[in-house]
């Protein structure tokens, strides 16, 4: 091999450039800023499930609620946590509480990168943003 | 064997004959219990309907645009003025002479060609555009009659617009929002690519509310009440007047009734001839 010294050097400069962002977070311990989420400021300390629940299950809760609404008519919701009813509607229970989209719902959506349809047509609370 | 390819023909022939005769008979039956009737699939439940009382209803009434505005602003329907092409509506206005073309008022005076006549989705029986939609986006509720729609799942085909022969349906060519003027938060807005229309307010009727075109009417323009209850109010007005439905003939069985006459020259012209009916009846 002709020149393999400056190549082989040539390659494990690229290969540190190339990857020094992953690099340069190990060393420093700087990751992304995690989002803070901010939970209702209305005095309301019960959600329609547990907190543990509603984490990683709101978005198929959200979807059966849909269906069931719209489909079937129906309304009512008994919380299978604290058995109280509650009006299955995105807009009126919901963001009865959060009524703040940007600093609840965006907050994590944005950090993962997922943007749901919801807010194409279902409106926002005024005075939120 | 004696013959028998003939026999043998004959005898399939019969056969042919008997099975197929069979089978259209059992048809025309089956036809004849579902076609027509009003309310076959639910008698026993809800129909909603809505009567609206033209002669109540005079050129440049201001409560036209009242039913029309309290409709639109509920339901956050755009208003894109002066470009047809991307016009929704729910509810709207047009001559009673455009209205009910097809019942052909040849000779009437010019002012009540001209009579605003209050348009919107039918709510039919038999609704064409639910059968034509390939998501059951757009179907008959069974517990009320009414034809919703469900903006989740409509992908904007387009097929029920054209199947609608009342032109009860909107598509959203762009969207809808900066057409609103002030957002109801409590309502959704749509988007671009689906297809909307009136739902008889199903989302206030579920909160004991009467639809929003209602609430507006003072003194019984518009009435709206359950066609299977024999003591509504809609089945006691459909009882004592003149109602007519727009293009009836066309079998889907619509459910807005349109009231024409005047309920002073009933009673002037009919009333001997009413009582003796009814008395013959009794008495039968």
């Amino acid at each position: 091999m002709y020149d393999a010294g400056k190549i082989i050097v040539g390659l494990v400069v690229f290969v540190v450039l190339a990857t020094s962002p992953l690099w340069i977070n190990v060393l420093t311990d700087e990751g992304p800023e995690a989002p803070t989420i901010v939970y209702p400021t209305n005095g309301s300390t019960e959600c329609v499930e547990s907190k543990e629940f509603m984490i990683p299950n709101h978005m198929d809760l959200l979807n059966e609620w849909r269906d069931e609404v719209v489909r079937d008519g129906t309304r009512d919701y008994v919380s299978t946590s604290n058995g109280k009813t509650f009006d299955m509607s995105l807009s009126r229970t919901c963001m009865d509480c959060h009524s703040n989209k940007a600093e609840f719902c965006d907050a994590c959506h944005t950090y993962l990168a997922v943007s749901p349809y919801c807010w194409d047509c279902h409106v926002e609370p005024k005075g939120a943003n | 064997m004696a013959g028998n390819r003939r026999d043998f023909l004959k005898l399939a022939g019969l056969t042919a004959l008997g099975a197929t005769g069979a089978s259209s008979i059992k048809a025309t039956k089956a036809d004849a219990s579902t076609g027509g009737g009003h309310a076959e699939n639910s008698s026993d439940g809800v129909r909603l309907a809505m009567v609206i009382d033209l002669r109540k209803f005079t050129k440049n009434d201001a409560l036209i645009q009242r039913c029309i505005d309290a409709c639109h602003e509920t339901h956050n329907v755009p208003n894109f003025e002066n470009d047809p092409k991307n016009e929704i509506k729910w509810i709207w206005s047009d001559d009673f002479e455009t209205a009910f073309h097809s019942q052909e008022f040849h000779f009437i005076r010019e002012d009540l060609k001209e009579k605003p006549t209050l348009l919107l989705c039918n709510h039919c029986d038999n609704p064409p555009c639910t059968r034509v939609c390939p998501t059951q986006a757009t179907w008959k509720r069974e517990s009320d009659g009414i034809v919703m729609m469900d903006w989740h799942r409509c992908i904007g085909c387009r097929y029920c617009v054209v199947a609608c022969p009342y032109g009860s349906r909107s598509f959203n060519f762009k969207d809808p929002r900066p057409g609103i003027d002030e957002i109801t938060v409590d309502y959704p807005t749509r988007m671009k690519g689906v297809v909307e229309k009136c739902t008889f307010c199903e989302e206030r009727l579920a909160r004991g509310l009467e639809p929003a075109c209602v609430e507006v009417c003072d003194n019984d323009e518009i009435i709206f009440g359950d066609l299977n209850d024999p003591t509504s109010k809609v089945r006691q007005v459909l009882a004592e007047r003149m109602a007519i439905r727009r293009k009836a003939g066309l079998g889907t069985q619509p459910e807005v009734y349109y009231i024409i006459d005047d309920p002073r020259t009933l009673q002037e012209v009919a009333p001997a001839a009413v009582v003796e009916v009814a008395e013959g009846g009794d008495h039968a």
